[in-house]
């Protein structure tokens, strides 16, 4: 047994995609124990609801994160609707599952662009990175936003698509998914990315589901559960499955992630083929009064909100978990016995979102 | 509605033999959150098959103890310390207890404690 040292790894730290920080206790090249911390970014937004109404506290989750912006507009949206008994008209359901899906296809190629980058290939990276930027382009055309859409609103949406405007879009979307298909295909058969990520950071169904993991952490490990099964916004109207993989280790993963944007892309053009005409809003009269726990979807797993509103404009409380916390416990328990150097790599495997963590 | 959610209200020495009863039956913990009132409210979420329930406790702000779930749940560590740090209530029989130091934000914490010069404030 070699001599225990403890290495402080991160907040800012060159392999780390977020300000997360850790104590890595090793011996040798092996780590024996991870001790994470939080806390460096933190913006206590939770605490605004003493300052902003309910409705802006919409826009206040929206800047929860800069990549899962929308679902937190979403979420938020949908927990004041259910205390309030609003009925969110079907043309905004379907909207809203667009535009979702729009956010996940995004945020999926943000990560495995990181992933190329963890594994040194830096084409890839450039390529993931390039077809992100014309989903960007596609979410600035229908929303107005690259990174904050502003779209989603309590009652319903802010924008609508038109007719012309969608048709355009899903034409443009089949060229990109070829695209993605050519990025796809190195994910999945080049020697270089197997070769970093498997074996790595396995956990068992059985450990996933005792450590609490969400999301694709969880779903790469054999684990289906997929939050949009709930229906919420259009999708119980779509015909989906949850993607999993079974070896549990970072490969399955980023090829959960990997045949996620796929499934997104499928999602989409369900939905508009499906979507109803019709308004995109309702009035929204008086104030939340009660309490209801709305969850959904995130790309990187199930978030949850706590929304208490006391009968005036202002909530009582709002309270986010979001899915890199729930991952937290997972990425501790997968770190405890690996080799040093594959550390940023299972770190990125969860795809950390500190910015959601620290709200 | 999307989803029914059954909320259970509980006194904290009925915890842990519900949570080891959820524990059993197969639920998942989804989550622990803390809500200040008068006094501390922390609700336990579980879920099977999406199925939702949630287990309500109220701690009294003065004498602010609850007891971990950790025994049961290894993964309730990050959200008891999480309540630790940002509430300052006491959690006895943490299994990985981080000893208020999970959380380093910039700002003085926990929330909930008086400290010189608010009344001042007030």
């Amino acid at each position: 047994m070699g001599k225990r040292t403890v290495i402080p790894f991160g907040p800012q730290h060159p392999v780390l995609p977020e300000p997360i920080h850790l104590d890595l206790a090793i011996e040798d090249e092996r780590v024996v124990e991870a001790i994470p911390s939080l806390g460096f970014v933190h913006r206590g937004l939770e605490l605004l609801v003493e300052k902003m109404d309910f409705q802006e506290m919409v826009f206040v989750a929206e800047r929860i994160c800069g990549i899962c912006s929308f679902m937190h507009g979403l979420g938020c949206s949908l927990g004041i609707e259910e205390i309030m008994g609003i009925e969110v008209p079907e043309r905004a359901r379907y909207l809203r599952t667009i535009w979702s899906e729009l956010s996940r296809i995004h945020s999926h190629l943000l990560w495995l662009g990181l992933a190329a980058d963890a594994a040194g290939f830096e084409s890839l990276f450039t390529h993931s990175w390039r077809v992100r930027e014309k989903i960007l382009d596609i979410a600035e055309e229908t929303t107005g936003g690259r990174v904050i859409f502003g779209a989603c609103k309590v009652g319903g949406t802010r924008r609508d698509i038109d007719g012309e405007t969608l048709v355009r879009v899903l034409g443009r979307m089949k060229d990109i998914e070829a695209d993605y298909r050519s990025i796809a295909a190195v994910f999945r058969d080049d020697y270089s990315m197997r070769h970093r990520f498997s074996g790595v950071g396995v956990m068992s169904r059985e450990e996933a589901r005792e450590l609490g993991a969400v999301g694709p952490t969880a779903r790469g490990s054999g684990i289906a559960r997929d939050t949009r099964e709930l229906g919420y916004a259009a999708y119980g109207g779509l015909d989906f499955e949850p993607v999993i993989e079974d070896a549990g280790d970072c490969y399955a993963r980023c090829m959960v992630r990997v045949r996620e944007v796929h499934q997104s892309f499928d999602l989409i053009r369900q939905a508009a083929a499906k979507i109803p005409g019709g308004p995109v809003e309702v009035k929204v009269k008086g104030f939340p009064e009660g309490e209801y726990f709305s969850r959904l979807e995130q790309p990187r797993g199930e978030v949850i909100y706590y929304i208490r509103g006391n009968g005036t404009k202002f909530l009582d409380r709002f309270r986010v978990r979001t899915p890199t916390f729930a991952n937290i416990g997972p990425m501790v328990k997968m770190l405890a016995g690996c080799e040093l150097a594959d550390v940023p790599v299972i770190v990125l495997s969860i795809d950390p979102c500190i910015s959601c963590a620290e709200r | 509605m999307i989803e029914k959610q059954e909320t259970i209200s509980i006194t904290i020495g009925e915890l842990l033999e519900k949570v080891c009863r959820l524990a059993g039956e197969g639920y998942r913990l989804v989550q622990i959150g803390c809500t200040r009132l008068d006094s501390f409210q922390v609700d336990y979420t579980f879920d099977k098959d999406y199925r939702f329930l949630n287990l309500r406790v109220l701690v009294p702000a003065d004498k602010a103890v609850i007891p971990s779930i950790t025994g049961v749940y290894w993964c309730a560590f990050t959200y008891e310390n999480e309540i630790h740090d940002l509430f300052g209530i006491e959690v006895k029989n943490l299994n990985i207890d981080y000893a208020g130091n999970f959380y380093r934000i910039a700002v003085e914490a926990p929330f909930n404690v008086s400290r010189p010069g608010d009344e001042e404030k007030e």
